[in-house]
């Protein structure tokens, strides 16, 4: 099966009752490793994952896959800050990827055990998915967006919120994914998650690409002084 | 005070008796209005999913039509179901005036709207709740309805149980294309009407009692069927 990557946005910008989100934005990501997006409340991290996964069309420009449109859409998931669980159980929860794309139920069923032993929701299979804490939640969220094997995983501050054991957790799953193939994407406002587990950096500031690059390289000394100003934690605006 | 107790022990008469005409009066309106309650839910259902995950032009004012069409009145359903199905009416070839099927059209007619709406409102704040996950999973617009009326089944319920408390203490409009036919259209209302015209109130509110008792049944076993308010779910 042909990986949907490289994606590649060509002067892509989201707008929103006239006012520019993001953009406008020209990057390509290949097939593999972590891109991690950083920069300041409001500079657009959101947004510009929103836009390249197609929650939010763009306004101007294009975003590209590899592959037509319809076939990147189904080999990508979304993981959000909030978690949006279904009012169904764990376990339905799970298995509704899968069921979407025509997977028969009981061979649904194994996939979502499988999954859910992984991610250490065994015993809450049966329990209402709302009823969840934070983590479990998100441990939920994660492991329902990896369910189906994705090219593409978009993560939008997934640890946001969460104490040091749960994300240190989700951290081992997203690096898990990443290592099986799944492309990860991910904003964080996170530092230390980010040198964790960037393998390429995009520095966002006023909806635009500031600075982008490999993780080690940006972290040691980035090349603008406004990345150096945010890495140190001094307010950038 | 000894109209209300003559009515409730005229009731009691009527059901430990199992009075004939009592019963059969009775299982016609459940006919009548379970039969109109499943087509509304049929219509109404899909249409408050529909409505609630499609945008388009005009939808406000499809919206709002809908909502204004719940407060039909009744009598005037009665009146154009009964030109339609008169004979000189487009229908009237059928049929089917004075007949259960014309009731259960006329009840259609006035509770399709409410299921309806019902139905849209709860779709509506459950597709705010779950647009981007749904979107971002690329459910298709069937798999989007099918999804919010799974998970939103307890808000339909109460939609369904609003359809069905509008129907089965509806009279004005059965009355006019039924007729209230002894042994062939009279219902629990429209038996109500007949016996508080000829003075018989106790038989009246006998009836009128039964009428409630069922409704109070209808919905305590629809909550119960789905497990609604179950102890620990708060």
């Amino acid at each position: 099966m042909v990986n949907v990557l490289p994606l590649t946005l060509t002067g892509a910008v989201l707008t929103r009752r006239d006012k520019v989100l993001v953009g406008p934005v020209d990057l390509t990501l290949g097939a593999r490793g972590i891109t991690v997006v950083i920069g300041p409340n409001g500079s657009g991290k959101t947004s510009l994952l929103r836009m390249m996964h197609g929650l939010q069309r763009v306004t101007q420009g294009s975003v590209d896959w590899a592959v037509p449109d319809a076939q990147a859409r189904r080999r990508q998931a979304y993981v959000f800050q909030q978690p949006i669980a279904l009012r169904r159980s764990v376990l339905a929860n799970l298995i509704y990827p899968l069921r979407l794309h025509g997977v028969p139920r009981p061979q649904a069923e194994a996939e979502g055990r499988a999954i859910a032993a992984r991610f250490g929701l065994s015993g809450k299979l049966a329990q209402s998915a709302p009823s969840l804490s934070g983590g479990e939640m998100q441990s939920l969220a994660l492991a329902r967006a990896l369910i189906t094997r994705p090219d593409v995983l978009f993560a939008d501050e997934p640890c946001a919120a969460l104490d040091g054991q749960t994300t240190r957790r989700i951290e081992a799953h997203l690096t898990a994914a990443a290592g099986a193939g799944t492309r990860l994407i991910m904003a964080t406002h996170d530092m230390g998650q980010a040198r964790r587990l960037a393998d390429q950096v995009i520095f966002l500031l006023h909806g635009r690409i500031h600075e982008m690059g490999d993780a080690r390289p940006f972290f040691n000394g980035p090349a603008t002084p406004e990345a150096a100003a945010f890495l140190r934690g001094d307010i950038v605006d | 005070m000894n109209d209300l107790l003559a009515g409730l022990s005229e009731a009691l008469r009527l059901i430990v008796t199992l009075d004939a005409d009592l019963i059969e009066i009775t299982l016609r309106s459940l006919q009548v209005t379970l039969t109109a309650l499943v087509i509304a839910c049929a219509i109404g259902l899909p249409l408050g999913g529909w409505l609630a995950v499609r945008r388009f032009r005009m939808r406000r004012a499809v919206i709002a039509t809908m909502n204004a069409l719940i407060g039909l009145p009744p009598v005037v359903v009665g009146l154009i179901v009964y030109l339609m199905f008169s004979r000189s009416g487009p229908f009237g070839v059928l049929g089917l005036l004075f007949t259960p099927t014309a009731m259960i059209v006329a009840q259609v007619i006035i509770i399709t709207p409410l299921v309806a709406s019902i139905a849209h409102q709860a779709m509506r704040d459950l597709w705010s709740e779950y647009h981007d996950l749904l979107i971002s999973m690329n459910a298709s617009r069937r798999q989007r309805i099918v999804t919010l009326m799974l998970d939103g089944r307890r808000a339909l319920l109460t939609a369904a149980l609003a359809g069905f408390g509008r129907a089965i203490g509806e009279v004005g409009a059965i009355m006019i294309v039924g007729g209230n036919i002894d042994g062939a259209t009279r219902v629990l209302t429209t038996a109500i009407a007949l016996e508080t015209g000829r003075g018989n109130f106790a038989l009246a509110l006998g009836l009128g009692l039964i009428l409630i008792a069922l409704a109070l049944i209808v919905s305590l076993a629809s909550h119960w069927a789905l497990r609604t308010e179950r102890r620990g779910r708060w």
